[in-house]
Parts: structure tokens; sequence; C-alpha cells
């Protein structure tokens, strides 16, 4: 229950404004992908393309292939729901639906749908995300309360729960810990090793020792200047892009010389 | 030997007020404007100005003198500010305890609320008045007219206003369709209600015939009013519900259409309601529009599509443009303040509805 994505020459654009240049990458199945990179080089960016939230914004759009499985995200006739359903997302700030219970926010992706789901099978439903999420033992007594009660850690495996709950392919992290504290964030890192066994992860961080202690491959985006677009600088296992980097740009900012 | 710290003034303050300054002060300007008003002939509201104004100077001279000018100007700040708000208090005081006093006789009179004028005529109020018979007729068919309209009214505008505040928000994109329809919604905010109930009047001759006067007319006019304060109402609370959700709800499959009605409307749901509610607690007390397109009724009239109707609004109006005995107006003047207090009530029982709405539909927190 994972797929890998392949992306060939893709070039994202808000507006005319071209964001991010000419991005080619392979993300393997049941690996997890971090993304690092300065702010506003434009990983955010690509990484919503990877389930075409990009074009959420207005103005935004893309020219190139992403390839789920060999299929192109992007092709004509493809449904951006379908897309979504299969390549799930974690935001970076928790954001659980304030009007739903806690185990209404992880059948959000079954109920909003109006897919007919038994009791029981709900049930199991709720269990399976919440364990996977490791969030069971600390919410199973209070299910039926708001999901805006918990701490932020808690919301935001919550979000990850609500998210796998709907059995996706891929998912994809937008600074999920950026918002929590280290203990909270120690929770998260635990389960994103977890959540490798049976899907494909990819990460966006800003915190380099979480990209080592999590992914298996890294991803390093730079930005010229202002202005210019973002570029995929470097793309090689996790060990090597920290230890011995092939290219200058990349060890400067590993290393902690970047301006 | 114990070296005694003494004490002595800290070099931090300076000389400070005693805490019950205030209401010496008050009630010397109390004293001393009694005294100046007797001189020129007492009244309560030149007692009440003088007084409030001898307060101002008083306790800010003795700030002054005292405290030093820095705490002089913070006092005269205050007097200014509790001053502007008790001039705006006032005249709301002054209208809720003059329409209880002159419409509670009305409210109380046996049969007001559950009678129509029908067959109520001038002998009837002239003898009320020189026989002391009990006065007859009442609002029943003002009020069932009153919430008949509102009602129509409500169920045509909510559906427009809240559907074009979600065009607005969740599609418009600043598009030009849509700023010209903020535009337009922005004019019609400013539309008198006269010009309104002229509209809707024109309109249903044009396309009824000639002298169409019922409730679904009113119904129409008032929604003209309506409308606007339900779109600007609700896209304000529509925009407050953070993108967060919107985009947790796609990222989750879900349709754009489905990610409105489940998630951004519920989220939003309890600002909806309680602006609807003032919208209507806003076009309640509508007279001119109804006047031009429901005329008035004497009668009970359940069918808001057929026939002349009667609203509390123009009841009123009537009563007192043309109390039903012209010889002996006490009797309408009663029903006219009494059906007034009864309008108070509503616009009351609506606006606390809306707090209630509010409460009731807010996101739950809590553990």
């Amino acid at each position: 229950m994972s797929k890998r994505i392949d992306v060939k020459d893709l070039n994202v654009y808000y507006g005319n404004f071209l964001a991010v240049e000419d991005v080619n990458i392979n993300i393997q199945a049941k690996s997890v992908t971090a993304f690092i990179g300065p702010s506003g080089c434009g990983k955010s960016t690509f990484l919503r393309t990877l389930n075409r939230m990009h074009e959420v914004l207005p103005g935004a759009r893309v020219e190139g292939e992403v390839l789920l499985d060999g299929d192109n995200l992007y092709g004509p006739g493809v449904d951006p729901v379908t897309v979504r359903t299969q390549v799930g997302m974690v935001f970076q700030r928790p954001n659980p639906f304030p009007t739903m219970s806690i185990r209404d926010n992880v059948l959000a992706g079954v109920k909003l749908n109006n897919k007919k789901i038994s009791k029981g099978a709900a049930d199991a439903l709720v269990e399976k995300s919440l364990v996977g999420a490791n969030l069971w033992n600390e919410v199973k007594d209070r299910l039926d309360k708001p999901g805006s009660g918990l701490s932020g850690g808690q919301q935001q495996r919550l979000c990850i729960a609500r998210a796998i709950a709907v059995e996706p392919q891929v998912i994809l992290m937008d600074e999920p810990c950026s918002a929590l504290d280290p203990i909270s964030t120690l929770a998260v890192e635990d389960l994103i090793n977890e959540l490798k066994d049976q899907y494909t992860v990819v990460i966006v961080t800003h915190n380099m020792q979480q990209a080592a202690r999590v992914s298996d491959k890294t991803a390093f985006f730079n930005i010229a200047g202002t202005g210019k677009p973002g570029k995929l600088i470097e793309f090689a296992d996790t060990t090597s892009i920290f230890n011995n980097p092939a290219q200058k740009a990349t060890e400067d900012y590993v290393s902690g010389r970047f301006g | 030997m114990s070296a005694t710290v003494v004490r002595k003034r800290s070099a931090l303050t300076k000389g400070q007020l005693p805490k019950f300054a205030p209401y010496i002060v008050l009630a010397a300007a109390l004293i001393v404007g009694a005294a100046i008003l007797a001189l020129i002939g007492f009244n309560a509201f030149g007692w009440g100005i003088v007084s409030a104004i001898l307060f101002a100077v008083g306790l800010v001279s003795w700030s002054g003198a005292v405290e030093g000018a820095r705490k002089a100007k913070d006092k005269l700040a205050t007097c200014l500010v509790v001053g502007a708000f008790l001039i705006a208090l006032l005249p709301l005081i002054s209208v809720i305890v003059t329409v209880l006093v002159n419409g509670i006789p009305g409210l109380i009179t046996p049969g007001f609320l559950g009678t129509s004028m029908n067959g109520v005529t001038g002998a009837y109020d002239n003898k009320a008045v020189e026989e002391g018979a009990p006065v007859l007729g009442g609002i029943y068919h003002a009020l069932l007219g009153t919430i008949q309209i509102t009602l129509l009214a409500t169920v045509i505008s909510v559906p427009v206003g809240l559907l074009t505040s979600i065009y607005l928000v969740e599609y418009g994109n600043d598009r030009p369709l849509a700023r010209a329809i903020t535009f337009f919604v922005d004019v019609m905010t400013g539309i008198p209600s006269i010009v309104a109930g002229l509209f809707a009047a024109a309109f249903f001759f044009a396309i009824v015939g000639p002298g169409t006067k019922t409730g679904a007319v009113a119904a129409v006019a008032l929604s003209v009013l309506m409308i606007p304060v339900v779109v600007r109402s609700s896209e304000e609370m529509l925009k407050i519900v953070p993108n967060e959700l919107r985009e947790a709800s796609y990222a989750l499959g879900v349709r754009k259409w489905r990610t409105i009605t489940k998630v951004v409307i519920p989220t939003a749901i309890s600002g909806i309601a309680s602006g609807v509610t003032l919208a209507i607690a806003r076009v309640i007390g509508e007279t001119a529009p109804i006047l031009v397109t429901a005329g008035f009724a004497t009668t009970i009239n359940n069918n808001v599509f057929g026939g002349w109707m009667a609203s509390l609004p123009t009841f009123i109006y009537t009563q007192i443009l043309n109390p039903t005995s012209p010889s002996n107006p006490a009797p309408s003047d009663q029903r006219a303040w009494g059906a007034a207090l009864v309008l108070i009530i509503l616009v009351m029982l609506l606006n606390l509805g809306a707090r209630l709405i509010a409460r009731l539909f807010a996101p739950k927190t809590g553990r």
C-alpha cells in the first residue's frame, strides 16, 4: 500500500512568477524523503504539487510531470480529488476540525465524502488510525470530546491519524513539528519511522537533525536570490548529504555556513 | 541598639486624592447645581447638565491641584468618556421607560394579544372613554401579519444572501463579477426602505396586476432590505474561517462543495445565524415599505399571498394617525403603545435569540 513518485522537469508557477524550476526527483516507495533548504526556496510549494494542493491557491499552475507509480497526476482528465485520496497531507500547524469530536475528526475523510460505514467498521477504523498515530492510549476515553481540546502535539498526531484513515499511498508532511515541543516532536518522529513500513513519506523540515534522524534520502533545495526560482540542488542518501555532499552549496547549508 | 528605618513619604509617589473624592465632588456638584437651578427655575434635565459640568470641573481642578497635570488630564478624559457613554445611553433608557409606561396598560388589557380590530368601531371607543367600559380590540391580526411577512422575507433572503456570500468568499476570487456584486450589495445597504417598498409594489403591479397588495409583496420589499445585511454578515463570517480547515479537507480528498457544506458553514454557522437574526430584527420594525406593499387591515388574514395584511408598525402608524374614534383617540393611543411595546419585546427576543444561537452553535471546546 504505497507508491513511488517520479517527477520529471517540473516547473511551478504562481501566475507568471516561476517559483520552482526544473525539478527531477525519484522518490522510492516505503521510504522517508526529507526536503531541506532555506526559507522561500520552494520546498513547501514543490511538496504541494505532489498532491495537487498547489492549485488551490489562485493563479498557481504547474508544467511538467509528476508520476505516481507511472500515472501522471497532471494528465488530462485527472481529478485532483482522486489524487488527494491517494496522496495525503499533514500541515505545518495542527488543524483539526473545530466542529468535530476526536472520533469524527479521524473519520472526517470518510464522513465528509458521505461514504456509508457501519458503526463497527467506523470504530475499528478510528482505533486503527489512532493506534497508527500513537494517540490511541491518550484519547481512547474521550473520543467524543472536541479535537481542539487536545494539546498541540496531540492535535498534530490527530491530523496524522486523520490522514492515514483514508488509507493513502503517500503521506506528505509540511514541517509537521515546527509548532511542537521536543517531546511531541519525538513522538511524531517515532511515528514517521513506523509509517515508513506502510507508506511513502515525504517531509519538509527546517530542522536538519530531524532530517538526519528520520529520512532515508534528503533533497536540498536552494534559491539564488529574491525573485529567482528555487531549484533542487542535490538529492542523495541522507548520510551522504550530511557527511559527504557533492555540492558546495549543500555543504555550506548543512554545516551552517549559509548566510 | 537597633536602627529604625524612618518611613518618609515615598519618593516614587506624588499627592493622591482619597478614594472617595469623586463621590464628594459629585455630592457637591449636585447640591451646587440644584442651588444654581433654583435661581433660574428648577428642571431635572438642566440640573443633570449643570451638575455634570460642575463635577467635571471640580474633580479635574482638585486633581490638578493635588496630583499634578497628568492625573488631571486622565480625570478629564475619564469624565468625557463616561459623559459620552451616558449621553448615548440616555435615549435608549428614555425610549424603554416611555414605551413601558405607556404600553403596559394596553398590553394587560384582556384580549389585546388575542383579538383583532375587526368590528371595533369608534362607538366602542367612545363608550370606553365616556362610560368606563373595557377597551376592545387588539393586535392579534397585526402580530400575525408581522410574523408571516417577516418569516417569508427571511425564507427569501437567507438562501439568496447565504449563497451570494458563499460565491463571494469561496468562488469569487476577486473576479469582476464578484467585485460588481460587492459594489451593488454596498449600494443596496444604503437604499431607503420606502424605495424598496416602491420597488416591490411596482414589480408586483407589473407582473401580477395593478393594485396588488399582499403580505408577499411586503416580504419581497423587506427581503430587498435584508439581503445585503445577510450577505455582508455571512461574508464576514465565512472569511474568518481559517483557510487551513479548507486545505485540511481538500487534502482528505473531499470535494469543494462538500468542504463548504460540511466544514466551512458548520464552522461559521453561529456567526451566520446570529447575523440573520439581527437582520430580521433590523427589518421587523419597517413601516413605510409595508404600508405601500401590504396596505393595512383590521381583520385577521392568514394568507400571506392574498389580501391586505396588517403588521405591528403599520398598526401603530394607523392607530396614531387615524384613531378609531376621532373624537376620543385615547383608546387608540393605548393600543398603539401596547403594539410598540410588543414590537420592542420581539426585537429584544430576537437579539437574545441571536446570542443564544451564537453560543449554541459555537465550536465546542473543552477536554
